[in-house]
């Protein structure tokens, strides 16, 4: 668990940031997301006492991060930033196994992680270990950037806007991957962006910020319904609320259950558990369909859902 | 091992033709004629090769080292405040002719070895000052920034990140200012250090075409066969780097 406590910066006559309070619980992904100078990323840097700040005080699992070795502090705490920051001079490979040589673990134990986590993050261990970052696109680099930040599985992620740079569709996948990976390792995450959709995706709690202060602290689903002013409702696009809360529902919120899993093939016009209601509309909208078949991971078909209930509980 | 040819084919042409040379003695016959003494002999080159490479390199690695430990000082958060001044004072010292040093040096210093080796600590250290600055302040601050944000102290960033990054900027510094000064040294003759710019001096005062050429031939070779030593030194560094299948 992450506490800010009102927590000020202060360069010189301005304030970046400005008494921030915001609890980040275990395990949850907490979204910063703001404009650019809202003092999002000078609050991330905070946490790992990149940055100092000027008042306040910051609890990591109740200690303060002040008396703890700014060192120890930070290798217990991943670190993924936009620009990946990978070693040029070292090797994919040396790069994911970075903090567990500073932690002095055996060798094998190195490489046995290092090959677990190319792996986890979709990186073929016998085609990139040995490559140099300059050798990869920007999308692998990224995500060798968030293998090194889990290389010797700490409690806490902090990812300064980590798929900024990349190209949407890249960016797309890594999301994806990020839920993915989040369900299997559940790490504390404060993630920076100025991304809104970024945010709803990921966040299991966002924050919203403007001009060093959190305007509003809640889930994506209350944050879409309930703006808690002018500035957050810009921010989500007060039109486009209806279609950004129907993707945040998965398919199985909505759907008719079969009395029993049926066997047939998923095909191009069907749907998973997992699918957001929104991508269900579309489908149905583009195929003309009044109800689309909805599978489980194993390949069954376990219900279906209508474009009627979509329409009329959908937000 | 190809890379160290060229630089071992060199030397080895500098140490033969240093031991060597009155084999030459027809040649300059032709060139000096009417010289009772074609050959210079008031000491051995082979000697004056040693002491003229002693000058280098110790003004070299005590440059090398001043340089380093500066630009490193001025790159670090307690050292910032210096980084203009001595950013400046790197790039105007390059403006200064080598011989102005000299002059400057022996009224200090006297004769001799002493303030030779001043002035080529001096003017050696500014090429390489630049290229530390320039091979630190050249590093993505996204890698320094991931270093420090992962956990390395700050004495690992400089040693492991750093340090390892610029070094090839740093090396082709310590190549020029190494350059620089063998043509330098040579100057030294002239304020009684004993170097291979004194047959060129005894030369010059007596009219001797042949001794000047013999120093003349021995100092660019020297200068071509360090030359190329650092060249094989930054080709093997590059390599090193893109040893896997670019």
């Amino acid at each position: 668990m992450i506490e800010l406590k009102n927590i000020s910066r202060r360069f010189g006559d301005t304030i970046a940031v400005d008494g921030v309070n915001l609890t980040i619980e275990t395990g949850e992904v907490c979204v910063l997301v703001g404009s650019s100078g809202c003092g999002k990323s000078t609050t991330l840097r905070m946490i790992n006492r990149l940055l100092p700040y000027s008042a306040g005080e910051i609890l990591v699992d109740g200690e303060d991060i002040t008396t703890m070795n700014p060192e120890q502090l930070r290798l217990n705490m991943g670190y993924v930033i936009q620009g990946t920051g990978l070693f040029p001079h070292w090797t994919v490979a040396r790069n994911i196994a970075m903090v567990p040589r500073l932690l002095n673990w055996p060798r094998e134990r190195i490489d046995a992680r290092v090959d677990e986590l190319m792996t986890l993050l979709d990186l073929d261990p016998s085609a990139h270990a040995n490559k140099y970052p300059q050798q990869l696109s920007g999308g692998q680099a990224q995500r060798v950037g968030v293998a090194r930040a889990l290389a010797a599985d700490p409690n806490i992620l902090l990812m300064d806007e980590p798929f900024g740079a990349l190209d949407a569709i890249t960016r797309e996948n890594l999301q994806l991957e990020m839920l993915r990976i989040q369900k299997q390792v559940r790490k504390t995450t404060v993630f920076v962006t100025h991304d809104i959709d970024e945010a709803l995706k990921l966040a299991t709690r966002i924050a919203v910020m403007d001009q060093g202060r959190i305007i509003q602290h809640d889930t994506p689903e209350n944050i879409l319904r309930h703006p808690a002013s002018d500035f957050v409702e810009n921010l989500i696009g007060k039109q486009d609320r209806g279609l950004k809360l129907m993707s945040l529902r998965p398919v199985r919120d909505l759907m008719a259950n079969h009395s029993e899993p049926r066997q047939s093939e998923p095909g191009e016009h069907t749907l998973r558990e997992e699918d957001s209601i929104r991508l269900a509309l579309s489908v149905m909208l583009w195929r003309d369909l009044r109800q689309v078949a909805v599978f489980n991971a194993q390949g069954q078909e376990t219900g279906v859902i209508t474009r009627e209930r979509i329409i009329q509980e959908g937000v | 091992m190809r890379v160290w040819l060229p630089a071992t084919l060199l030397a080895s042409l500098l140490l033969a033709l240093s031991a060597g040379m009155p084999v030459l003695e027809p040649l300059f016959n032709w060139v000096q004629p009417g010289k009772q003494q074609v050959i210079y002999e008031r000491e051995s080159f082979l000697f004056l090769l040693q002491n003229h490479l002693m000058l280098v390199v110790v003004s070299a690695a005590v440059g090398t080292l001043v340089a380093v430990a500066g630009g490193i000082f001025v790159t670090r958060p307690f050292g910032r405040d210096f980084l203009p001044l001595v950013g400046q004072v790197a790039s105007i010292g390059q403006t200064f002719p080598p011989v102005a040093v000299l002059a400057l040096a022996v009224p200090v210093l006297g004769f001799g070895e002493a303030p030779i080796l001043l002035a080529l600590v001096l003017y050696g250290l500014l090429p390489i000052l630049r290229n530390t600055l320039a091979g630190l302040e050249g590093i993505d601050p996204a890698v320094r920034e991931a270093a420090l944000g992962m956990g390395m102290s700050p004495v690992q960033v400089l040693v492991r990140v750093e340090l390892p990054l610029a070094g090839r900027v740093i090396l082709a510094g310590i190549r020029t200012s190494v350059t620089i000064n063998i043509a330098t040294a040579a100057i030294g003759s002239t304020i009684g250090a004993r170097t291979l710019g004194d047959p060129v001096i005894a030369g010059l005062v007596n009219g001797n075409t042949a001794y000047v050429l013999q120093g003349a031939i021995l100092i660019g070779l020297l200068a071509l066969t360090t030359d190329s030593l650092f060249e094989a030194l930054e080709r093997s560094w590059d390599r090193r780097l893109q040893s896997v299948g670019v």
